[in-house]
């Protein structure tokens, strides 16, 4: 079997506060295989890009991994000391911000950050590490490279901004890439273009790839697998189409059922009621009992459901039969 | 613990004439024998005993910190008074009026802003001793000293009250009174004042401890306070003339003086700034 | 950007001829520069005379446009005090009060920006708070406090340095330079760095405070995820950023290392045009006054026009996206 870039194992974060201690993300489990893109959707505070910070080791303090393990190729990195990961970060692990503006140093050339970084972690001379820059803009879709090398980042639009991020995130050849709400910055239009760089060049090279977003449409366009994240827990996991038109867990349902789908047609949309709780809040049990619609006893006490391994399941004590709840279209 | 150190300060400066030993004014009273006693040793002429010694004129040095103290903190607050008068007539005017005088004003304000405060003061308090004659010089120093702090440091206040009173004459309900052609002043000050009061003390602290060490700038470059009624600032200044010579108190002891003044007006600003400051509450 | 430079220009003009009108006002007002000028024993013939030659009995705007034209080529008169013109006296002090201003200000520059990026690397720590502290205390104090302890502790104490005086100096063809001697060199340090320590501070404390907003930003965030060091990261990355409003806002505080040279030069009579001034004052000597007062505002005015200028030159985002608006 192939193993997998990326293998995140009952991670847990946490961030002790004043109010008590938060846990972002509570024994979240899974895998990214080389070439597959793993999407991560989710609320805004369900933890997903606190999941990819921890993973490349840019958790801003006081929040720190408490227990789990992440594991690169096989080689457990979460314990490693800060230099060590130094060395991993852009090499082995590329990550990509939401806002393609600020990403970038305004007062450095697009070249100059990209020949820095090639430089640290590939052992050639400055001028191939030139050469190679103009050919990394030249694959991220960048017209003419060889002359946009000297440019400044706001000489550029929002979309090319991100591919030179892409770029930049690429360069130095990494195994996995964690790419944090790419598109969200970006018109719509321009968000169908970089996804599709993403996929390509995630494909060509054999990448995986986590990626982060609120949006469905973008799971939907990109994504191989998706994990659903909910209040710091993981609710579902499984291979797109089966989450996307079979979903398991209520509150997958529930964003389906509140998600434009073409399919769908005409129907009314449906919000599911309630929000989701603050991570120093969280009910007893299932983090989602107090909105589901199929909440049962033992759901409301007892201990909260965890997805046992990273085939499709769902956190949920009683995960949903499909046969009848497929679409009659 | 600055504020335990301002107020006896300020206490000692307030009952200077109780607290001082000697009168270091009264001409009277003074002895030039008695010049460049050290403290607390006796004078080999007069066998008078001084605490902190004397100084060239055979005047008590701690009584004249005392008065000096005195002369530097009235010079201050008057200063800032002035300053925050006519800062806040200034301001309403421009904010009120508008148009030409709004306009005026602002160009002054931002004229008077490209230079140092101090060079301002120095400027004006030359520009009055030369249209005083010559006796009186002394006399007025001391006023023409707050009338130059307070005119180099009025800016800030105008801009904030202006500020407020544009703010203010947006509202409805000056709007509605200038259509029934009454423009409504008296209710604007109940409305601007409350307003402006939180940011005008800030500033006022920390044009206080400004102002304070601007006078004794000024004092030592000798267009202060003259020598007949020192305050700090030319204490230190006749001080070191001597610093070499071995007459060592007349420097020190005022200059200590000077320090934990200014230190603790400042700690007492910064933790004044902190008390009223909204954001931190 | 012409557009903005050239109203840049026309703003200073106009604040230039504001205090060019305070100058000629303290001439007309203050004194009698005809009294000034006699001794006791004057007629009333001389002094018609003297009126003529002045041209004192132009009306006003005459006078002050004569003023101005005078002023623009540097004629400010005799000083009342020396009889010698004062275009003269100042041309002789000027060199000495450059000097020193251009130590103090390049001590201030590296010490402030050398501090400011260590406190704010190492946040926490003995040395830093240490650092901190003493920069409460810098600001806080008088200046001629500093000067005068300084002078206690280098000259009265250890006697390392001279307490007044610049020393031997060195002619150059109408420019005298302390930097050529030795003791030239050791009287310059004590009153540098009086004059340097506050706007050291100020510096210090500003580039800390940018330096730990620019390392909180996203751009910073994304060269940490591609693995740079943290070396590159502060000195390549942040610090550039840093320095751009920093640069600016020193621009600025040049005005008042002028401003301060009075104080440092009274302190240890400096003879430079600082101590001038004071005397002038002292002394009621228009002339002088009016000279230094009209010299220090083109000084600043010109300061703040060339900092607006060069702030636009360094940060490229500007010079494309310059939107309308003064400063």
């Amino acid at each position: 079997m192939v193993q997998p870039v990326l293998s995140i194992k009952s991670l847990v974060v946490e961030i002790p506060t004043r109010k008590g201690v938060l846990r972002p993300v509570d024994q979240v489990s899974y895998d990214i295989f080389p070439g597959e893109i793993l999407g991560i959707v989710g609320e805004s505070g369900a933890g997903k890009s606190m999941t990819g910070n921890a993973v490349i080791g840019l958790l801003e303090r006081p929040a720190r991994i408490v227990s789990g393990d992440v594991l690169l190729s096989g080689n457990p990195i979460h314990n490693l000391s800060a230099s060590e990961f130094r060395k991993i970060r852009g090499k082995k692990i590329g990550m990509i911000f939401q806002d393609p503006l600020t990403s970038l140093n305004p007062l450095l050339t697009v070249g100059e950050q990209l020949v820095e970084t090639i430089i640290e972690h590939l052992a050639v001379s400055k001028k191939e590490a030139q050469e190679r820059a103009i050919a990394a803009l030249e694959e991220v879709g960048i017209p003419a490279a060889r002359e946009r090398i000297g440019s400044y980042p706001h000489e550029f639009s929002g979309g090319m901004r991100q591919r030179v991020v892409i770029a930049l995130a690429l360069c130095a050849e990494p195994d996995l890439v964690i790419a944090d709400e790419p598109t969200t910055a970006l018109d719509v239009s321009v968000q169908a273009q970089i996804i599709a760089l993403l996929k390509r060049l995630c494909r060509e090279r054999g990448v995986g790839v986590m990626l982060v977003t609120h949006d469905m449409g973008v799971i939907a366009e990109a994504a191989d697998r998706v994990a659903v994240m909910y209040a710091g827990r993981l609710a579902e996991l499984g291979a797109v189409r089966d989450v996307l038109t079979a979903p398991k867990h209520p509150y997958t349902y529930g964003l389906m059922g509140s998600t434009p789908l073409a399919s769908r047609g005409l129907e009314r949309l449906k919000q599911i009621p309630g929000s989701m709780p603050r991570l120093g809040a969280l009910p007893e049990g299932c983090a989602f009992s107090p909105r589901c619609d199929f909440a049962q006893e033992v759901c409301k006490t007892g201990s909260s459901p965890f997805i046992a391994d990273e085939d499709a399941q769902a956190a949920c004590w009683f995960p949903l039969q499909h046969t009848k709840l497929r679409s009659s279209k | 613990m600055s504020f335990f150190v301002v107020v006896s300060l300020i206490m000692g400066a307030i009952f200077a004439p109780l607290l001082a030993p000697y009168d270091p004014f009264d001409p009277a009273t003074l002895n030039l024998m008695n010049g460049f006693t050290g403290p607390l040793t006796p004078n080999q002429f007069t066998q008078d005993v001084f605490v902190l010694g004397t100084d060239d004129q055979g005047r008590d040095v701690l009584s004249t910190i005392l008065f000096g103290m005195r002369i530097s903190l009235f010079v201050g607050f008057s200063a800032v008074f002035l300053a925050m008068i006519l800062g806040v007539i200034l301001g309403l005017l421009a904010g009120y009026i508008g148009g030409w005088l709004d306009a005026t004003i602002m160009r002054v304000a931002d004229v008077q802003l490209t230079f140092p405060s101090i060079l301002v003061a120095m400027l004006i308090f030359g520009i009055a001793k030369g249209v005083t004659p010559a006796e009186f010089r002394d006399q007025v120093a001391i006023w023409v000293l707050i009338l130059a702090i307070g005119l180099s440091d009025w800016v800030q206040f105008a801009r904030v009250v202006r500020g407020a009173t544009l703010v203010e004459r947006q509202k409805e309900y000056v709007q509605a009174a200038q259509l029934i052609g009454r423009a409504n002043l008296a209710v604007m000050l109940k409305h601007i004042l409350p307003n402006v009061l939180n940011p005008v003390l800030v500033i006022a602290t920390i044009s206080l401890a400004l102002a304070i060490i601007a006078e004794a700038t000024l004092s030592f470059l000798g267009v202060g306070a003259p020598p007949t009624k020192p305050s700090l600032g030319t204490l230190i200044r006749i001080g070191q003339e001597y610093m070499f010579s071995g007459e060592w108190w007349i420097l020190f002891f005022p200059a200590i003086t000077l320090l934990a003044l200014a230190l603790s007006i400042n700690l007492l600003g910064d933790w004044l700034r902190d008390a009223l400051n909204p954001r931190l509450r | 950007m012409l557009a903005y430079i050239l109203r840049r220009i026309f703003q200073s003009l106009i604040v230039l001829l504001a205090v060019g009108f305070v100058a000629f006002a303290m001439f007309s007002f203050v004194g009698d520069p005809v009294d000034n000028m006699l001794g006791q024993e004057r007629t009333q013939a001389d002094i018609e005379r003297l009126r003529e030659q002045l041209g004192l009995d132009q009306p006003f705007i005459v006078q002050y446009w004569r003023f101005l034209e005078q002023a623009a080529q540097g004629n400010f008169g005799l000083s009342y005090r020396q009889g010698r013109p004062v275009s003269e006296i100042i041309a002789e002090r000027l060199p000495a009060t450059v000097e020193l201003a251009l130590v103090s200000g390049f001590l201030a520059f590296i010490g402030g920006v050398g501090l400011g990026v260590f406190t704010a690397i190492r946040r926490h720590g003995v040395l830093p708070s240490f650092i901190m502290t003493a920069s409460l205390v810098g600001v806080s104090l008088p200046t001629f406090l500093i000067g005068i302890l300084l002078i206690y502790i280098f000259s009265v104490e250890l006697g390392w340095l001279p307490s007044f005086g610049r020393g031997e100096i060195v002619d150059l063809g109408g420019w005298t330079t302390g930097f050529l001697t030795a003791s030239g060199l050791k009287a310059l340090i004590l009153p540098a760095i009086t004059l340097g320590l506050y706007q050291m501070t100020l510096i210090m404390r500003l580039v800390r405070t940018e330096m730990l907003e620019v390392l909180r930003m996203d751009y910073i965030r994304f060269a940490r995820a591609r693995g740079l060091t943290e070396k590159t990261i502060n000195f390549r990355h942040a610090l550039k950023n840093t320095l751009v409003p920093v640069i600016t806002i020193t621009g600025l505080q040049l005005g008042s290392i002028i401003a301060f040279a009075i104080i440092t030069e009274t302190v240890f009579q400096w003879p430079g045009v600082g101590l001038l001034f004071i005397n002038a004052v002292q002394f009621v000597d228009i002339p002088v006054m009016a000279a230094y007062l009209m010299m220090i505002s083109v000084m600043f005015v010109g300061i703040n026009l060339i900092v607006d200028v060069l702030y636009f030159a360094i940060d490229p985002r500007l010079r494309i996206e310059r939107s309308v608006g003064g400063h």
